[in-house]
């Protein structure tokens, strides 16, 4: 268990970094900001998956993760939105606004479980 | 404009801070497991579209360029969301149906071009119609 955990704490640290790196290397912004948005966590957990609980597992996963995606774009809108304040640190709005994320994730997931029962 | 490549950004970053995201990646990656492994796969794959480290992102570009390139970090972070939508549903689709390196592929191909193609539209057209005016 403490093995699996520390491959995927390892898997997912340099995949996050390769494409943060990626992300250094151009620019405008808006551009670099797109590798901020990379699939860097749900390559290493859906390798995973893949290998040991089969593409049932990575099916579920996926379709749930495209909620969370949408929820990603509220985050940012509300981060485009928050930062633009100079009296807040940029950290402190970039963390209050994962309370967008999890609103809006959990809120569209409620709503689509209910709707398909 | 057209999306440049310019490795001083690289040169430019210490050692701490691709440290700060490697952590960040990790425990992310650890915590969605743990989350999935608890609840199920249907809550864990919300976590794979959680914005683990785009606040260590912001806080670094806006001491490195300041806040005005923060925002415009975080403007690509925004239109980067949707790319990863046809990510997550590009797996969704093909996970039964193909081996998983060709769909991990597949999925990435659509996540890059689908936002390299909506950078384009909204970033790269708009100011060439701005330079025409």
């Amino acid at each position: 268990m403490i093995g699996e955990l520390l491959f995927r704490f390892l898997l997912g640290g340099a995949i996050v970094t390769a494409f943060a790196a990626i992300g250094e290397l151009f620019r405008p912004k808006t551009f670099a900001g797109i590798f901020s948005a990379a699939p860097s966590v749900a390559l290493a957990t859906l390798s995973l998956a893949f290998a040991k609980h089969g593409p049932d597992n990575v099916a579920l996963l996926a379709r749930s993760m495209t909620v969370g995606a949408i929820a990603l774009y509220v985050y940012g809108a509300a981060c485009v939105v928050a930062t633009k304040d100079g009296r807040v640190p940029v950290w402190a709005s970039a963390m209050a606004a994962w309370g967008a994320w999890f609103a809006v994730a959990f809120g569209v997931w409620f709503a689509a479980s209910g709707a398909l029962q | 404009m057209t999306p440049r490549f310019d490795p001083s950004g690289l040169r430019d970053t210490r050692f701490w801070e691709y440290a700060l995201r490697f952590a960040f990646g990790g425990v992310v990656t650890v915590a969605t497991g743990l989350v999935a492994h608890a609840w199920g796969p249907e809550i864990g794959g919300l976590f794979l579209g959680f914005p683990a480290i785009l606040p260590a992102t912001l806080t670094l570009v806006k001491q490195h360029d300041g806040r005005a390139q923060a925002i415009e970090d975080a403007r690509g972070g925004r239109l980067g969301s949707i790319g990863l939508v046809a990510f997550a549903a590009v797996v969704w689709a093909t996970a039964h149906a193909w081996p998983a390196p060709v769909v991990l592929v597949a999925a990435s191909i659509a996540w890059l071009a689908i936002d390299v193609a909506l950078w384009t539209v909204r970033y790269g057209f708009a100011w060439k119609a701005r330079a025409h005016r």
